[in-house]
């Protein structure tokens, strides 16, 4: 090496790293701050078309710490689409559950998972798995996986994850009822 | 010049990171478990190393001999936060799969280990050809054990099912099936190509 280790050599080169270091980053952030906004906007956009009956405008809060959207045709909401999370097999499962005005789920998407690839990851890909929350009454079905005595068809040898899945829909179902009583007292 | 392309092949072949090295196994073992997740690992990779080492070997001759491991890191650094930025914009569903492992590049040894081997005494385009090997050698390490644990574990190759539907051996995409097909890999790895 050329360069002496003396404290003033140390101090300088360390301090140039750095400085460059963090210029190229700032710049990199600011440039890329937009397109990474614009994707995960996308991904919800998507993930609300994909699981409410069509709208015209989307509205969003946060209750309890719950973040859900309210989809509106003008005047009239068509359904709510809610945010739930829960620990599956391989980590955090979060899903975005949408809920028809009648109190029914109308479709569900998975926002994003650790779950183990060619097993629980299948609930993002399981049709007989995926489209059985598709128009589900929760009046008339127990959330719960058959195993447990409900009346949800787990993935093969995924129950763990099947039961985060059924465990999130109710968990945001709940969310909705409490929804509906804060507009029933308003 | 032909000297140059002899980098790039001894990173396949002679000094492939994955089969002769064996470095870098935290995310050989952990992306691997599908091909396209082996692919986009080795090029996120790649593309650091090949960066990092030219940044490296340029300013080598300028930092102290005890300051050099905090100095390359913070280059190193540098690069991968930059590629998370840009997978996070420019390919989200991608970034979501590699998720934490993307971070972890900062630690591979792979990358620390041709900045101090190599890097450091050599020139620029020197160590952009090592890198690139290296990288290369990575890139098609992680492809085709990524490949091999798929069509095993998912009965699928490059997310192109060829079993109709059907499970594969599960095992495979988990981490006990991870180091059968790395040790298998490696066997035939090093019976077939090392030694020429």
């Amino acid at each position: 090496m050329a360069v002496k280790s003396n404290l003033k050599n140390m101090v300088l080169c360390l301090t140039a790293v750095c400085l460059v270091c963090s210029a190229l980053l700032a710049g990199a952030y600011s440039l890329t701050k937009s397109p990474i906004e614009a994707a995960a906007k996308a991904k919800t956009e998507k993930s609300l078309s994909a699981v409410l009956p069509a709208f015209q405008t989307v509205e969003e809060s946060v209750m309890d710490g719950t973040r859900y959207y309210t989809a509106k045709n003008g005047n009239e909401t068509v359904g709510y689409a809610i945010e739930s999370g829960t620990i599956g097999f391989g980590g955090p499962l979060t899903l975005m559950v949408g809920i028809a005005s009648d109190g029914t789920v109308y479709n569900t998407s998975v926002l994003s998972h650790n779950e183990t690839p060619g097993l629980g990851a299948k609930c993002t890909s399981d049709k007989k798995f995926m489209d059985q929350w598709q128009g589900l009454d929760p009046a008339q079905k127990i959330l719960s996986v058959k195993k447990d005595g409900g009346d949800i068809d787990a993935i093969t040898a995924s129950t763990i994850t099947s039961r985060a899945y059924a465990r999130a829909v109710a968990g945001a179902l709940d969310v909705y009822k409490k929804i509906m009583e804060g507009e029933s007292h308003e | 010049m032909s000297n140059r392309f002899k980098l790039i092949t001894d990173g396949l072949v002679k000094n492939n990171p994955t089969f002769v090295l064996i470095l870098g196994m935290c995310p050989t073992l952990a992306t691997t478990t599908s091909a396209i997740n082996g692919l986009s690992m080795g090029l996120a990779t790649l593309f650091v190393l090949v960066l990092s080492n030219m940044a490296i070997s340029a300013i080598a001759p300028v930092v102290p001999d005890k300051v050099h491991i905090p100095a390359y890191i913070v280059v190193i650094a540098t690069f991968v936060t930059l590629v998370q930025f840009l997978m996070q914009a420019y390919t989200p569903a991608m970034y979501e799969t590699l998720g934490l492992f993307i971070p972890l590049i900062v630690v591979n040894c792979i990358i620390l280990g041709r900045a101090e081997a190599f890097a450091s005494k050599h020139g620029v385009l020197d160590s952009a050809c090592d890198g690139l090997g290296v990288g290369l050698g990575f890139t098609c390490s992680l492809t085709v054990l990524g490949a091999v644990r798929e069509m095993l574990g998912s009965g699928s190759i490059f997310g192109w099912n060829f079993l109709g539907g059907h499970d594969g051996m599960l095992a495979f995409v988990m981490a006990p099936g991870a180091f059968i097909c790395l040790g298998y890999l490696m066997v035939l790895f090093n019976k077939f190509l090392k030694k020429s």
